[in-house]
Protein backbone atom coordinates (compact mmCIF):
# COMPACT_ATOMS: atom_id res chain seq x y z
CA UNK A 1 0.00 0.00 0.00
CA UNK A 2 1.45 3.33 -1.00
CA UNK A 3 1.25 6.30 1.44
CA UNK A 4 -1.46 8.04 -0.62
CA UNK A 5 -3.75 5.03 -0.24
CA UNK A 6 -3.08 4.90 3.49
CA UNK A 7 -3.96 8.59 3.83
CA UNK A 8 -7.19 8.10 1.84
CA UNK A 9 -8.13 5.17 4.09
CA UNK A 10 -7.39 7.27 7.17
CA UNK A 11 -9.77 9.99 5.92
CA UNK A 12 -12.50 7.39 5.29
CA UNK A 13 -12.07 5.98 8.80
CA UNK A 14 -12.21 9.47 10.34
CA UNK A 15 -15.26 10.36 8.22
CA UNK A 16 -17.11 7.19 9.22
CA UNK A 17 -16.38 7.84 12.88
CA UNK A 18 -17.63 11.42 12.56
CA UNK A 19 -20.88 10.24 10.93
CA UNK A 20 -21.47 7.68 13.68
CA UNK A 21 -20.72 10.12 16.51
CA UNK A 22 -22.82 13.04 15.27
CA UNK A 23 -26.22 13.47 16.94
CA UNK A 24 -27.64 16.54 15.17
CA UNK A 25 -29.52 15.53 11.99
CA UNK A 26 -28.46 18.47 9.81
CA UNK A 27 -24.84 18.01 10.85
CA UNK A 28 -25.22 14.30 10.15
CA UNK A 29 -26.39 14.99 6.60
CA UNK A 30 -23.46 17.29 5.88
CA UNK A 31 -21.00 14.85 7.44
CA UNK A 32 -22.34 11.89 5.47
CA UNK A 33 -21.96 13.96 2.30
CA UNK A 34 -18.35 14.69 3.25
CA UNK A 35 -17.87 11.03 4.11
CA UNK A 36 -19.09 10.12 0.61
CA UNK A 37 -16.48 12.52 -0.74
CA UNK A 38 -13.70 10.76 1.21
CA UNK A 39 -14.95 7.46 -0.28
CA UNK A 40 -14.77 9.02 -3.76
CA UNK A 41 -11.12 9.94 -3.13
CA UNK A 42 -10.46 6.42 -1.84
CA UNK A 43 -11.95 4.79 -4.95
CA UNK A 44 -10.02 7.19 -7.18
CA UNK A 45 -6.75 6.44 -5.39
CA UNK A 46 -7.41 2.72 -5.76
CA UNK A 47 -7.91 3.25 -9.53
CA UNK A 48 -11.66 2.61 -9.70
CA UNK A 49 -12.89 5.83 -11.39
CA UNK A 50 -16.22 4.33 -12.48
CA UNK A 51 -17.13 3.40 -8.92
CA UNK A 52 -15.87 6.79 -7.72
CA UNK A 53 -18.25 8.57 -10.12
CA UNK A 54 -21.20 6.43 -8.99
CA UNK A 55 -20.40 7.09 -5.34
CA UNK A 56 -20.08 10.81 -6.09
CA UNK A 57 -23.49 11.14 -7.71
CA UNK A 58 -25.31 9.01 -5.13
CA UNK A 59 -23.49 10.30 -2.05
CA UNK A 60 -23.47 13.96 -3.01
CA UNK A 61 -26.87 14.26 -4.72
CA UNK A 62 -29.31 11.45 -4.06
CA UNK A 63 -28.83 10.59 -0.40
CA UNK A 64 -28.51 14.12 1.14
CA UNK A 65 -31.57 15.33 -0.77
CA UNK A 66 -33.81 12.60 0.62
CA UNK A 67 -32.52 13.22 4.17
CA UNK A 68 -32.85 17.01 3.95
CA UNK A 69 -36.44 16.74 2.71
CA UNK A 70 -37.23 14.32 5.54
CA UNK A 71 -35.73 16.71 8.12
CA UNK A 72 -37.65 19.71 6.78
CA UNK A 73 -40.93 17.77 6.74
CA UNK A 74 -40.36 16.54 10.28
CA UNK A 75 -39.62 20.06 11.55
CA UNK A 76 -42.65 21.53 9.83
CA UNK A 77 -44.92 19.14 11.69
CA UNK B 1 -28.54 -4.46 32.37
CA UNK B 2 -26.32 -1.88 34.07
CA UNK B 3 -24.25 0.59 32.10
CA UNK B 4 -21.02 -1.08 33.19
CA UNK B 5 -22.19 -4.52 32.06
CA UNK B 6 -23.24 -3.12 28.69
CA UNK B 7 -19.85 -1.44 28.16
CA UNK B 8 -18.13 -4.69 29.16
CA UNK B 9 -20.23 -6.70 26.70
CA UNK B 10 -19.53 -4.14 23.97
CA UNK B 11 -15.77 -4.20 24.65
CA UNK B 12 -15.63 -8.00 24.42
CA UNK B 13 -17.70 -8.22 21.23
CA UNK B 14 -15.92 -5.25 19.59
CA UNK B 15 -12.55 -6.84 20.32
CA UNK B 16 -13.79 -10.12 18.82
CA UNK B 17 -15.11 -8.37 15.71
CA UNK B 18 -11.87 -6.41 15.30
CA UNK B 19 -9.82 -9.61 15.58
CA UNK B 20 -12.02 -11.35 12.99
CA UNK B 21 -11.77 -8.42 10.57
CA UNK B 22 -8.00 -8.15 10.96
CA UNK B 23 -7.69 -11.89 10.39
CA UNK B 24 -9.88 -11.65 7.28
CA UNK B 25 -8.06 -8.59 5.91
CA UNK B 26 -4.65 -10.20 6.39
CA UNK B 27 -5.67 -12.99 3.99
CA UNK B 28 -6.73 -10.63 1.19
CA UNK B 29 -4.61 -10.55 -1.97
CA UNK B 30 -2.47 -7.40 -2.07
CA UNK B 31 -3.60 -4.41 -4.12
CA UNK B 32 -3.21 -4.96 -7.86
CA UNK B 33 -3.02 -8.76 -7.58
CA UNK B 34 -6.56 -9.66 -8.57
CA UNK B 35 -7.08 -13.44 -8.54
CA UNK B 36 -10.40 -13.85 -10.41
CA UNK B 37 -10.02 -14.98 -14.02
CA UNK B 38 -12.97 -13.05 -15.55
CA UNK B 39 -11.60 -9.54 -15.04
CA UNK B 40 -8.36 -10.44 -16.79
CA UNK B 41 -10.18 -12.11 -19.69
CA UNK B 42 -12.62 -9.21 -20.17
CA UNK B 43 -9.83 -6.63 -19.97
CA UNK B 44 -7.97 -8.58 -22.63
CA UNK B 45 -10.87 -9.33 -24.96
CA UNK B 46 -13.28 -6.35 -24.77
CA UNK B 47 -11.23 -3.63 -26.54
CA UNK B 48 -10.70 -5.73 -29.66
CA UNK B 49 -14.05 -7.55 -29.55
CA UNK B 50 -16.31 -4.55 -28.85
CA UNK B 51 -14.15 -1.55 -29.86
CA UNK B 52 -14.59 0.24 -26.53
CA UNK B 53 -11.88 1.59 -24.26
CA UNK B 54 -13.96 1.61 -21.05
CA UNK B 55 -14.33 -2.08 -20.25
CA UNK B 56 -16.75 -1.37 -17.38
CA UNK B 57 -19.29 -0.01 -19.88
CA UNK B 58 -18.77 -3.04 -22.14
CA UNK B 59 -19.52 -5.34 -19.19
CA UNK B 60 -22.56 -3.37 -18.02
CA UNK B 61 -24.25 -2.84 -21.41
CA UNK B 62 -23.09 -5.91 -23.27
CA UNK B 63 -21.64 -8.92 -21.46
CA UNK B 64 -24.19 -8.63 -18.62
CA UNK B 65 -26.78 -6.49 -20.38
CA UNK B 66 -29.72 -8.51 -19.03
CA UNK B 67 -28.66 -7.76 -15.43
CA UNK B 68 -28.56 -4.07 -16.30
CA UNK B 69 -32.05 -4.30 -17.81
CA UNK B 70 -33.21 -5.75 -14.48
CA UNK B 71 -31.57 -2.87 -12.62
CA UNK B 72 -33.29 -0.37 -14.91
CA UNK B 73 -36.62 -1.95 -14.07
CA UNK B 74 -35.78 -1.72 -10.35
CA UNK B 75 -35.04 2.00 -10.66
CA UNK B 76 -38.16 2.49 -12.78
CA UNK B 77 -40.35 0.68 -10.25
CA UNK B 78 -38.77 2.47 -7.28
CA UNK B 79 -39.34 5.92 -8.81
CA UNK B 80 -42.91 4.99 -9.72
CA UNK B 81 -43.49 3.73 -6.20
CA UNK B 82 -42.30 6.99 -4.64
CA UNK B 83 -44.49 8.97 -7.05
CA UNK B 84 -47.54 6.82 -6.25
CA UNK B 85 -47.05 7.03 -2.48
CA UNK B 86 -46.42 10.77 -2.31
CA UNK B 87 -48.96 11.86 -4.90
CA UNK B 88 -51.77 10.09 -3.13
CA UNK B 89 -51.67 12.27 -0.03
CA UNK B 90 -51.35 15.53 -1.95
CA UNK B 91 -54.16 18.03 -2.04
CA UNK B 92 -54.70 19.53 -5.52
CA UNK B 93 -55.95 22.81 -3.95
CA UNK B 94 -52.69 23.23 -2.07
CA UNK B 95 -50.77 26.48 -2.48
CA UNK B 96 -47.33 26.55 -4.07
CA UNK B 97 -44.74 28.55 -2.17
CA UNK B 98 -41.98 30.24 -4.08
CA UNK B 99 -39.06 31.44 -2.08
CA UNK B 100 -37.25 33.61 -4.60
CA UNK B 101 -33.58 34.11 -3.84
CA UNK B 102 -31.40 37.12 -4.67
CA UNK B 103 -30.36 37.97 -8.22
CA UNK B 104 -26.73 37.06 -7.53
CA UNK B 105 -27.66 33.58 -6.31
CA UNK B 106 -30.01 33.07 -9.25
CA UNK B 107 -27.39 34.13 -11.80
CA UNK B 108 -24.66 31.94 -10.28
CA UNK B 109 -27.12 29.05 -9.99
CA UNK B 110 -28.18 29.27 -13.63
CA UNK B 111 -24.52 29.36 -14.69
CA UNK B 112 -23.68 26.32 -12.58
CA UNK B 113 -26.79 24.45 -13.72
CA UNK B 114 -25.92 25.00 -17.38
CA UNK B 115 -22.35 23.84 -16.78
CA UNK B 116 -23.55 20.82 -14.83
CA UNK B 117 -25.97 19.89 -17.61
CA UNK B 118 -23.20 19.99 -20.23
CA UNK B 119 -20.96 17.95 -17.91
CA UNK B 120 -23.74 15.37 -17.55
CA UNK B 121 -24.16 15.13 -21.33
CA UNK B 122 -20.41 14.67 -21.67
CA UNK B 123 -20.26 11.96 -19.00
CA UNK B 124 -23.11 10.07 -20.73
CA UNK B 125 -21.68 10.51 -24.24
CA UNK B 126 -18.19 9.35 -23.26
CA UNK B 127 -19.48 6.20 -21.56
CA UNK B 128 -17.78 3.75 -23.96
CA UNK B 129 -14.51 5.72 -23.90
CA UNK B 130 -13.77 7.06 -20.43
CA UNK B 131 -15.04 6.31 -16.88
CA UNK B 132 -18.67 7.20 -16.40
CA UNK B 133 -21.66 6.45 -18.55
CA UNK B 134 -25.43 6.41 -18.55
CA UNK B 135 -25.99 5.97 -14.83
CA UNK B 136 -23.50 8.53 -13.52
CA UNK B 137 -24.21 11.03 -16.29
CA UNK B 138 -27.96 10.64 -15.81
CA UNK B 139 -27.73 11.60 -12.14
CA UNK B 140 -25.50 14.59 -13.01
CA UNK B 141 -28.12 15.72 -15.55
CA UNK B 142 -30.88 15.38 -12.95
CA UNK B 143 -28.86 17.33 -10.37
CA UNK B 144 -28.60 20.21 -12.86
CA UNK B 145 -32.41 20.47 -12.65
CA UNK B 146 -32.28 20.25 -8.85
CA UNK B 147 -29.85 23.17 -8.87
CA UNK B 148 -32.41 25.24 -10.77
CA UNK B 149 -34.76 24.72 -7.82
CA UNK B 150 -32.09 25.41 -5.21
CA UNK B 151 -30.84 28.64 -6.78
CA UNK B 152 -34.04 29.70 -8.49
CA UNK B 153 -37.57 28.80 -7.55
CA UNK B 154 -40.02 25.94 -7.74
CA UNK B 155 -41.97 27.38 -10.66
CA UNK B 156 -38.90 27.57 -12.94
CA UNK B 157 -37.98 24.03 -11.91
CA UNK B 158 -41.42 22.74 -12.86
CA UNK B 159 -41.37 24.68 -16.13
CA UNK B 160 -38.15 22.89 -17.08
CA UNK B 161 -39.46 19.49 -15.99
CA UNK B 162 -43.05 19.06 -17.19
CA UNK B 163 -44.52 15.77 -15.99
CA UNK B 164 -45.36 14.65 -19.51
CA UNK B 165 -41.79 15.18 -20.74
CA UNK B 166 -40.29 13.39 -17.76
CA UNK B 167 -42.63 10.43 -18.12
CA UNK B 168 -41.87 10.30 -21.84
CA UNK B 169 -38.09 10.34 -21.24
CA UNK B 170 -38.41 7.69 -18.55
CA UNK B 171 -40.50 5.37 -20.70
CA UNK B 172 -38.39 5.95 -23.81
CA UNK B 173 -35.15 5.13 -21.99
CA UNK B 174 -36.43 1.82 -20.69
CA UNK B 175 -38.33 1.08 -23.93
CA UNK B 176 -35.26 1.52 -26.13
CA UNK B 177 -33.30 -0.85 -23.86
CA UNK B 178 -36.00 -3.53 -24.14
CA UNK B 179 -36.51 -3.08 -27.89
CA UNK B 180 -32.76 -3.34 -28.63
CA UNK B 181 -32.85 -6.70 -26.86
CA UNK B 182 -35.81 -7.85 -28.95
CA UNK B 183 -34.07 -6.77 -32.17
CA UNK B 184 -31.07 -8.92 -31.30
CA UNK B 185 -33.48 -11.82 -30.69
CA UNK B 186 -35.01 -11.23 -34.15
CA UNK B 187 -31.50 -11.31 -35.63
CA UNK B 188 -31.19 -14.84 -34.29
CA UNK B 189 -28.75 -14.10 -31.45
CA UNK B 190 -29.09 -14.04 -27.67
CA UNK B 191 -31.14 -11.31 -25.95
CA UNK B 192 -29.16 -8.01 -25.92
CA UNK B 193 -26.36 -9.50 -28.01
CA UNK B 194 -24.36 -6.65 -29.55
CA UNK B 195 -25.36 -6.27 -33.22
CA UNK B 196 -24.55 -2.66 -34.11
CA UNK B 197 -21.68 -1.47 -36.28
CA UNK B 198 -18.76 -1.35 -33.83
CA UNK B 199 -17.08 1.77 -35.19
CA UNK B 200 -13.59 2.90 -34.23
CA UNK B 201 -12.44 2.41 -30.64
CA UNK B 202 -11.94 5.70 -28.83
CA UNK B 203 -14.59 7.68 -30.77
CA UNK B 204 -18.03 8.69 -29.50
CA UNK B 205 -19.89 6.32 -31.83
CA UNK B 206 -18.07 3.13 -30.90
CA UNK B 207 -19.24 -0.12 -29.39
CA UNK B 208 -22.38 -0.74 -31.49
CA UNK B 209 -25.41 -1.26 -29.25
CA UNK B 210 -23.30 -0.37 -26.18
CA UNK B 211 -23.56 3.26 -27.28
CA UNK B 212 -27.33 3.09 -27.78
CA UNK B 213 -27.99 1.33 -24.47
CA UNK B 214 -25.69 3.78 -22.69
CA UNK B 215 -27.64 6.79 -23.94
CA UNK B 216 -30.99 5.09 -23.23
CA UNK B 217 -29.84 4.44 -19.66
CA UNK B 218 -28.74 8.07 -19.29
CA UNK B 219 -32.22 9.20 -20.36
CA UNK B 220 -34.00 6.78 -18.03
CA UNK B 221 -31.81 7.54 -14.99
CA UNK B 222 -32.12 11.29 -15.52
CA UNK B 223 -35.91 11.08 -15.77
CA UNK B 224 -36.20 8.73 -12.77
CA UNK B 225 -34.11 11.03 -10.56
CA UNK B 226 -35.94 14.15 -11.75
CA UNK B 227 -39.21 12.41 -10.90
CA UNK B 228 -37.87 11.58 -7.42
CA UNK B 229 -36.67 15.17 -6.94
CA UNK B 230 -40.03 16.52 -8.11
CA UNK B 231 -41.96 14.36 -5.67
CA UNK B 232 -39.65 15.28 -2.76
CA UNK B 233 -39.48 18.98 -3.64
CA UNK B 234 -43.24 19.11 -4.04
CA UNK B 235 -43.44 18.05 -0.38
CA UNK B 236 -41.31 21.09 0.52
CA UNK B 237 -42.69 23.68 -1.85
CA UNK B 238 -46.37 22.95 -1.44
CA UNK B 239 -48.27 23.89 1.67
CA UNK B 240 -51.04 21.46 2.31
CA UNK B 241 -54.43 22.84 3.13
CA UNK B 242 -55.20 22.26 6.83
CA UNK B 243 -57.38 19.22 7.37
Amino acid sequence: MIPLQAVAMGFVAAGALAVVLSRDLVRLTMLSSLYALTLVVLFLVFQAPDVALSELVVGAVGFPLAIVVAIVLERGR
Amino acid sequence: MTRQARIGLFAVSAAGLAALMLWGASGLPSFGHYRGPYGQIVNHVAPSERHVTNVVTAVVFDYRGVDTLGEEFILFAAAMGVALLLREVRDPRARRNDRVSSDAVRLAGVGFAAGLFVLGLSVVAHGPITPGGGFQGGVVLASAFALVYLAGDYRSYRKLTPSFGIDLAKGTGLGVFTVVGIVSLLLGTAYLHNFGPLGTAGTLASGGTISILNIATGLEVMAAFVLLFTEFLEELAVTRAPR
